[in-house]
């Protein structure tokens, strides 16, 4: 499985960076009003992350302690896009630590989401509870979306 | 030193309104509540103090005849899964050491004996005659190899009078689907999660090195148990089961954010050997008072349960995680609390959208060793706040319960790892 070693060094690279990433200010770019497309995927995502996520991440996407994760400014929410489309297509199944808490449940696919759907529920979270990162594109999702078993 | 001034003791005391009470009645503690009574919300008469910040995540406790706390950490601190306290007067305690290489959830006091347990294991330790434990090096091992999977790892602990041990074996999924949480997702036939899990093992109190084959299942379908505790009165193993969730996630077709917010119950059940509670294949509705069968199993929210499934003691709000459970048998606080229960909600996360609810320690009255009456709030706002509880984000989450040797009911939070003591101050 080559890509699940490509997901891997991703990964890990990924948290090199975000942590970097923590320490720095947050650029202050307002990308949403300036771009009506991400605006418009924004507001559909929140409908989607109301409908599926907001049961585990919770409304302020802080999370259920040592249960499900926080989607604030983590490595993966911030990070690259395709392990990001992963998660939500595929799931996820590691132990993660953030902010020395333990997330040990497994996160289910949420595969019956379209691509459109995927997309924006992304793109709201990356731009909500204190994050700020560009938009996640459809093509994006679905390029991900041809790499998993039928 | 401002702690141990004499004058100051009274003086908190005083403004405790207790002084004179404290001289008049004999049950009343020594032990002054927190002029705050720590922050609780509690009837009338009682007060609350904290014990001592362990800054852990506290599960589990268990006090001594001698009044010696001991407490589980769910993760290892410095070195330490297991902390002794040992009280002062004041009704306060210094954390004065620790064992225990492993996290968990277990702590259990009984004839000698400090029973704890890990995520797979169960042990004990020799308590001396000043109910402390001398030798933490040698736990013996008595029960290994537990089943434990990505959810509900805990194995909770508690003994009966005759020598046996029962732990809770948590199911690891939530209501046992091909996969796992996932909407639309069916029942696997026959859940085979039951062979090894999802109910109560029994096994010996006082055996080294037992493994699955020298325990019992004692019960089965049963989800996850936290708050578990032996019934002296009717000589009997109550649980505490939390409920199934994500109802209107995962079929939302048959249950809308409204329902999923309070459904299933939370149960109380009163388990004799080979009772079967029907996890996965259906759950309790509180409101029809009806066994329903499981979405994942042809349920569609109407249908109720077909078979021969044990029906609750009690049923409580959905998703407020009981993780402790007390059968209060001092004398301290007044007689309508004398055996009955005192159940600890952890508190809610699977209401969102809907505000969460819990965060506190509910009396279940009791005559004649069967739940009676209604339950009532008893220590509230753990939480901090209304705001903090709708929010899902409070403060302290109420877990473990036990009995100190005066009366006294100990509250453990394993969020911060603050260890509570209610007492009750006025005339009875
Ligand atoms: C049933 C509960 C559940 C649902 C529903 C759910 N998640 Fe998760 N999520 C988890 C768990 C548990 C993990 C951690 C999994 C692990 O460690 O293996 C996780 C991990 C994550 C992560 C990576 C870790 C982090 O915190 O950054 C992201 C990103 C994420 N989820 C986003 C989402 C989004 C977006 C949705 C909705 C489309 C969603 N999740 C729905 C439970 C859930």
């Amino acid at each position: 499985m080559i890509f699940k070693q490509a997901f891997l060094a991703l990964a890990l690279a990924g948290g090199v960076l975000s942590l970097q990433a923590q320490h720095r200010p947050a650029p202050k770019k307002t990308a949403a009003k300036a771009d009506p497309a991400m605006a418009a995927s924004i507001k559909r995502g929140a409908v989607v992350y109301k409908n599926v996520c907001i049961t585990c991440h919770q409304a302020d996407g802080g999370g259920v302690p040592n249960m499900n994760p926080p989607l604030i400014k983590t490595q993966y929410v911030l990070g690259d896009k395709a392990r990001l489309a992963h998660i939500v297509l595929a799931g996820l199944a590691e132990p993660i630590e953030i902010d020395g808490n333990d997330y040990k449940q497994h996160m289910p696919a949420q595969n019956y989401l379209t691509d459109q759907q995927v997309a924006d529920v992304l793109t709201y979270v990356r731009n909500s509870f204190g994050n700020k990162a560009s938009a996640v594109q459809v093509a994006e999702v679905k390029a991900v979306r041809a790499t998993l078993p039928k | 030193m401002r702690f141990f001034s004499p004058r100051l003791l009274l003086a908190t005391s005083a403004v405790a309104g207790s002084l004179a009470l404290l001289a008049s009645n004999p049950h009343t503690p020594s032990v002054a509540p927190d002029p705050d009574n720590a922050g609780l919300k509690l009837p009338a008469g009682f007060g609350a103090l904290k014990v001592a910040e362990t800054g852990g995540r506290a599960r589990h406790i268990a006090v001594t005849p001698q009044g010696i706390i001991y407490v589980k950490l769910n993760k290892v601190k410095d070195g330490k899964g297991i902390l002794e306290l040992k009280p002062q007067a004041t009704g306060k305690a210094t954390v004065t050491g620790g064992f225990g290489d492993y996290g968990g959830t277990g702590m259990y006091v009984k004839d000698g004996y400090l029973y704890a347990s890990s995520d797979h294991n169960v042990y004990r330790y020799k308590l001396d005659a000043k109910g402390e434990v001398t030798d933490p090096n040698k736990g013996e091992l008595l029960v290994r190899g537990l089943k434990v999977g990505s959810q509900h790892e805990s194995k909770s602990i508690v003994l009966d009078n005759a020598g046996n041990l029962y732990v809770n074996i948590g199911a690891y999924a939530n209501a046992c689907q091909e996969q796992d949480r996932t909407r639309g997702s069916k029942g696997i036939p026959n859940c085979p999660i039951l062979d090894s899990a999802g109910g109560i093992w029994q096994f010996k109190a006082n055996q080294a090195n037992q493994t699955y084959k020298n325990g019992t299942r004692y019960a089965t379908g049963l989800r996850n148990v936290v708050g578990l505790d032996w019934n002296q009165q009717d000589n009997q193993l109550y649980v505490m089961q939390h409920g199934r969730d994500q109802l209107a996630d995962n079929w939302p077709q048959f249950y809308n954010e409204k329902q999923s917010a309070v459904l299933p119950a939370e149960c109380m059940y009163a388990l004799k050997q080979g009772d079967n509670a029907g996890w996965p294949y259906t759950y309790y509705d509180q409101l029809q008072h009806k066994i329903m069968q499981g979405p994942e199993y042809g349920g569609d929210g109407k249908k109720e349960a077909t078979g021969n499934y044990l029906a609750p003691a009690a049923a409580y709000p959905g998703h407020m995680a009981p993780d402790g459970l007390l059968f209060y048998t001092g004398t301290m606080f007044p007689a309508k609390y004398r055996n009955g229960a005192f159940i600890a909600f952890h508190g809610s996360w699977n209401r969102a959208p809907e505000p969460q609810a819990g965060y506190y320690v509910v009396f279940q009255p009791f005559v004649n060793g069967k739940p009676s009456g209604q339950w009532e709030v008893f220590a509230d706002n753990f939480s901090g706040s209304a705001a903090k509880t709708a929010a899902g984000r409070a403060d302290h989450r109420p877990c473990g319960l036990a009995q100190g040797p005066d009366g006294s009911l100990y509250v453990s939070d394993d969020s911060k790892g603050t260890i509570y003591r209610i007492v009750y101050n006025a005339k009875k």
